[in-house]
């Protein structure tokens, strides 16, 4: 039976009303008394060397309030990188500075070189065009093999080379894995790229700050996914500010899909010049901004080899990357290719043998860094594009040699350093081919070809590692910060709650689906409780949203807030029934003592809470816990996918018919949010697979700056998508059992999608091997005809 | 944006006595113009915008048989007052862009504009329209000069565009996965005495005739006249979303579909 309320109730997502009516407010809607506007002057060019930058004739410009450039900052750190990576001789990762304005040189189209604030945004740029700037142009280092090689032009020319790292993981005995290929029965080895990706949240980044010359305090309201860790990296490490001093908002903010995570120029410059120029600072990114400014995704070139023996087998893998960093490391960006990606390799499979490396490249190219998945679709990608290789070689069904492969065995420790704890691959599949009908799909084959159209049936497996981190594991292999949660659960004398989360909600649907926990463990109504996020002034503490970590870490810390409340509460209900502590039972919002009809209600036991007249005298009045959650392992959610798609022959065009997704999540709290969560994961798939390029030419020029040529995926790409989340091995180590949710989509679609298409054109008769994402109609009739 | 004057006068002497000043621009629907404006890639004294301007909107059938546009009429007042008069036209405006680019863009801004991925040059150049502007008339086969260039003098407005109406007539358009402007979009018209067949979006000199296909069209109505036929891919766009190889072939495939559609 579906719950109407609480845990596992499809409750309406309560902030939609806001959302979908106009009442949001999101960082642009605020406005501070007096505020002026910054514009950046951005280079227009991917690589130069700047001789000088005159500003005079743009300060005496109407309405100027103040012309920052590089020198202004000589005495500020620059922007952090929050992971070290360790490469594989030991050594740390190279880690050039990232100024928040360019000095000495520009790295990329994008690349701010000079600030102006003034009373308006357009006075701000007509001043901006008045900036001379006098650059030499320098070659652009794009292609990352070349920009590997001895004697390449420097991204930096402070460091050795563009290499950041060259990194290893997973077996060390080259020997071994050499003897283990060269007597494989079969190998299978395929190039491929992972395209670049722009996020494209639907509200762009906005920065608004204000310092206060009487108390000598600073707010920065900011599209952030993780207002703390803004507040923390800004303060520690780019302009040495006391926390405490400084206030960072999240309000509502429009998407992140990792974009968000990062702790960006734009944001240290606000801070720094609301002091400067005594004067709140605004900047708000145009769409064209974003296209340049805005952290990217994804750009893996990699070669991947898998081995299997006669038995089909899988034996070794071995995969050698190059990822692209782009021209700075941004804030979580050496942590993708590498911790993201490598320990991911290992799959769903049992594979002995597992080696990973990978090279991390500078080039004069925006920053790369985590973009909703971030590393384990690249490495879902490579191994699953790999094994429907290998199928289609020997002439083997993919789900079978899927299904020979699987780990059965939990927990399961893989060669690439995790342990899942927990999996059903087998039960996974298994709803798979009944929820997308794989029994009846050579039926629709002959129906599509009828029509003159191949059609193709795409199967993918994915896992990942989410909820991220233990703080422990994660401090070992470089990260510079914790990754616990924390939230405060404050009971008012009448019964409500508000709880105070570190997990902030750009869309997830937190504020309906945390209520559900917390109503439930007390059983009363969620409208009771409200959740509080987004503001370092109101939360306890918060490492934010990412990673699919919200529930299964934040949760957990709220778990734990609300147990500490209710241990508390019944020693309350207690003193007030005459009965001893341990008989007091909670249930349906009604302490009662066990074994006799003496009870009393919630909002009775809050009010002696803050009226203590009747009241143990061993207990402090009041009713509000704080919990801190580190979680003891990762989480692994875990999932089969199934595409179907139609490929025009004439044009190489791709429809997709049918997409299936089988999820193991473990338990689940609200099963409508998760099918959403899903369905938005798996339209991102989509367009990566099918649409999304981010591409520059040879100059490091963007040639999809825009809508106009950088296609995002629209409903009508899309098909309606048949989801079951009835597959659940409940997480074993946090206390709701829960994997996470919001990434799956994003990483178990683009395989199906690709060896979709790749089966439909085998099936009219066309051997190819390969098509890089996206797989445009333009590819495929290329492919087709070449 | 860069600052201007604006003027909305409601007839085309108004119209044309503004636009007489330096720098003045035509402003119709703004759906081209107004980005580039805030990308701050022109900066025009004056905008006069064309939409006040009653005898410029609206669709009619004349005594000939020809249906005449205002050259101020949304695409989307196209879509539906032209459905029955010249479906095909109107199913071609109905095409283009989204529902609020349709409310505002208009038929003079988009032929005036001459964007080689733009679906009216090809209607109006396969249809053999008329330009009307505010000094003459212009036959379509001279109007369309290449990429962004037409036969329109400075300050002159296309106040009527006049098509002929054809036997049968279709517009087959193959989606630019990003702008969903046209990658190739091919219109076939088949009147008493001949075919006419016109391409956007494939080639660098803009909207073009496909001459060898009229020709064979015009001998024989059928998809598989063409079947010999091909473009050279020399002169054709090739860019992120497609190559030059891959737009020739796509003129060949939506010309045969739209020869059949038409059947
Ligand atoms: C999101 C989007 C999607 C689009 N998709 C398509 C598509 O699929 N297919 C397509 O064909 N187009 C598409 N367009 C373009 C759209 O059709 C525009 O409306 C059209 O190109 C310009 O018309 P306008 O009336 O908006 O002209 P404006 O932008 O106002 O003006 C464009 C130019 O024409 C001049 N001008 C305007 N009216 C006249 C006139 N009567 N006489 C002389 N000069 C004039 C102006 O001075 C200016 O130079 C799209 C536009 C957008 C924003």
């Amino acid at each position: 039976m579906p719950k109407d309320s609480g845990i596992g109730a499809s409750s309406k997502r309560r902030e939609d009303v806001r959302f979908l009516t106009g009442a949001g407010n999101y960082t642009d809607d605020i406005n501070a008394h007096g505020q002026a506007h910054v514009y950046f002057l951005r280079s227009d060019i991917a690589h130069g060397r700047i001789n000088s930058i005159n500003t005079s004739a743009a300060e005496a410009m109407p309405g100027v309030v103040k012309v920052f450039t590089g020198k202004d900052f000589e005495g500020v750190g620059g922007m952090p990188c929050g992971w070290e990576v360790t490469d594989r001789h030991g050594a740390p990762m190279q880690e050039p500075p990232h100024p928040i304005l360019a000095q000495g040189k520009v790295r990329h189209v994008g690349d701010p070189i000079a600030a102006v604030v003034a009373d308006s945004l357009e006075q701000a740029r007509d001043a901006a065009e008045a900036i001379e700037v006098d650059l030499d142009e320098l070659p652009a280092v794009l292609d990352m093999k070349a920009a590997a090689q001895e004697g390449a032009t420097l991204v930096h020319d402070d460091l050795k080379n563009n290499i950041c790292y060259d990194w290893h993981l997973g077996e060390e005995d080259n020997d071994k894995i050499n003897g283990i290929f060269a007597n494989a029965a079969h190998v299978t080895t395929l190039d491929l790229v992972n395209n670049r990706l722009v996020a494209n949240p639907m509200e762009p980044r906005v920065a608004l700050a204000e310092y206060s010359r009487g108390t000598d305090e600073y707010t920065l309201y900011t599209t952030s996914q993780n207002p703390h860790v803004i507040r923390l990296l800004m303060c520690a490490f780019v302009l040495g500010l006391p926390e405490h001093k400084v206030r960072v908002v999240a309000p509502d903010v429009g998407g992140g899909f990792g974009t968000k995570i990062f702790h960006y120029a734009e944001e240290a410059f606000c801070t720094f010049a609301a002091k400067a120029c005594n004067r709140p600072v605004k900047w708000t990114s145009s769409r064209s901004e974003a296209f340049m400014s805005d952290a990217q995704g994804r750009d893996h070139v990699s070669t991947i080899e898998l081995a299997l023996d006669a038995d089909n087998n899988f034996i070794a893998l071995r995969t050698n990357t190059y990822a692209n960093l782009g021209a700075y490391l941004s804030t979580f960006s050496s942590s993708v290719p590498t911790w993201l990606h490598g320990t991911l390799m290992a799959g769903n499979y049992k594979t002995p043998v597992i080696q990973v490396n990978v090279k991390a490249m500078f080039t004069n190219t925006v920053p790369v860094d985590a973009y909703r998945g971030a590393g384990r679709p690249e490495a879902t990608y490579q191994l699953e594009r790999v094994i429907d290789k290998a199928a289609r070689e020997l002439g083997v069904d993919p789900i079978a040699l899927r299904r020979q492969n699987f780990v059965t065995q939990f927990p399961y420790d893989t060669p690439v350093a995790l342990t899942y704890d927990t999996g059903d691959y087998h039960g996974t599949m298994d709803k798979l081919e009944a929820a997308a009908d794989i029994a009846g799909f050579a039926a629709r084959r002959t129906e599509s070809e009828a029509k003159g159209k191949l059609r193709g049936l795409g199967i993918n497996c994915y896992i990942e590692a989410c909820g991220i981190a233990p703080s422990n594991i994660v401090g070992m292999l470089g990260a510079r910060a914790g990754l616990y949660d924390a939230a405060t659960v404050r009971v008012n004398a009448t019964g409500s709650i508000s709880v105070m989360v570190g997990a902030h909600s750009h869309g997830q649907g937190h504020e309906t689906a945390f209520p559900q926990v917390v109503a439930d463990m007390i059983g009363i109504d969620e409208s009771m409780v409200e959740i509080v996020h987004g503001d370092t002034s109101k939360i306890p503490f918060g490492m934010g949203t990412y990673g699919s970590r919200s529930l299964a870490v934040c949760g957990s810390a709220m778990v734990r807030a609300t147990e500490k409340v209710i241990d508390k509460a019944k020693k309350i209900a207690a003193h007030l029934l005459e009965a001893s502590e341990a008989d007091i039972e909670l249930k349906d919002g009604q302490f009662s003592v066990a074994g006799t009809d003496k009870s009393v209600a919630w909002g009775d036991v809050t009010l002696t809470a803050y009226v203590p007249h009747n009241f143990p005298l061993e207990v402090e009045p009041g009713l509000e816990e704080t919990a801190f959650y580190d979680p003891a392992n990762f989480t692994y959610p875990a999932g089969a996918y199934a595409c179907e798609v139609e490929v025009d022959p004439e044009t190489g065009k791709v429809s997709i018919e049918a997409f299936t997704a089988a999820d193991d999540f473990g338990n689940i709290i609200n099963p409508m949010i998760v099918d959403g969560q899903v369905h938005g994961g798996i339209g991102q798939g989509i367009g990566q697979a099918l649409l999304e390029n981010c591409a520059y030419d040879e100059n490091g020029q963007l040639l999809s700056a825009s809508f106009m040529d950088y296609a995002m995926p629209r409903a009508d790409d899309v098909p309606f998508y048949g989801v079951d989340h009835s597959s659940q091995t409940p997480c074993t180590h946090n206390p709701l059992g829960v994997k996470g949710c919001g990434e799956a989509g994003a990483i178990g679609s683009p395989p199906a999608v690709v060896n979709a298409v790749l089966d439909a054109l085998n099936s009219g008769g066309k051997a190819i091997d390969h098509i890089d994402m996206p797989v445009s109609p333009s590819r495929v009739w290329t492919a087709m005809n070449s | 944006m860069y600052n201007f004057e604006f003027e909305k006068p409601s007839t085309i002497a108004d119209a044309v006595a503004a636009l007489g000043a330096e720098d003045a621009q035509a402003l119709g629907g703004g759906q081209t113009l107004i980005p580039t404006l805030k990308q701050r890639l022109a900066s025009p004294s004056a905008l006069v915008s064309l939409s006040g301007i009653a005898e410029m909107i609206g669709v009619c059938v004349e005594d000939d048989g020809s249906v005449a546009i205002g050259g101020a009429t949304p695409h989307a007042v196209v879509a539906r007052e032209a459905a029955s008069s010249y479906p095909a036209l109107a199913a071609l405006a109905g095409q283009i862009g989204d529902p609020a680019v349709r409310n505002r863009g208009t038929i003079g801004g988009s032929v005036a504009n001459n964007d080689p991925a733009a679906c009216y040059p090809a209607g109006v150049l396969g249809s053999g329209a008329t330009i009307v502007t505010n000094t003459r008339e212009i036959a379509a086969d001279d109007f369309f000069e290449g990429m962004f260039s037409t036969a329109l003098e400075e300050g002159e407005i296309i106040t009527q565009v006049r098509f002929p109406v054809p036997q049968a007539a279709c517009y087959e358009k193959f989606l630019q996965p990003a702008s969903r402007f046209a990658l190739v979009g091919v219109y076939v018209a088949r009147f008493a005495d001949g075919v006419r067949v016109a391409v956007t979006g494939a080639s660098e000199d803009g909207v073009f005739r496909w001459s060898e296909a009229e020709a064979a069209l015009s001998k024989e109505f059928r998809a598989d006249a063409l079947m010999d036929l091909k473009i050279n891919p020399m002169n054709m766009i090739g860019d992120l979303h497609g190559s030059k190889e891959y737009r020739a072939h796509l003129v060949s495939v939506m010309t045969k579909r739209a020869v059949s559609a038409c059947l």
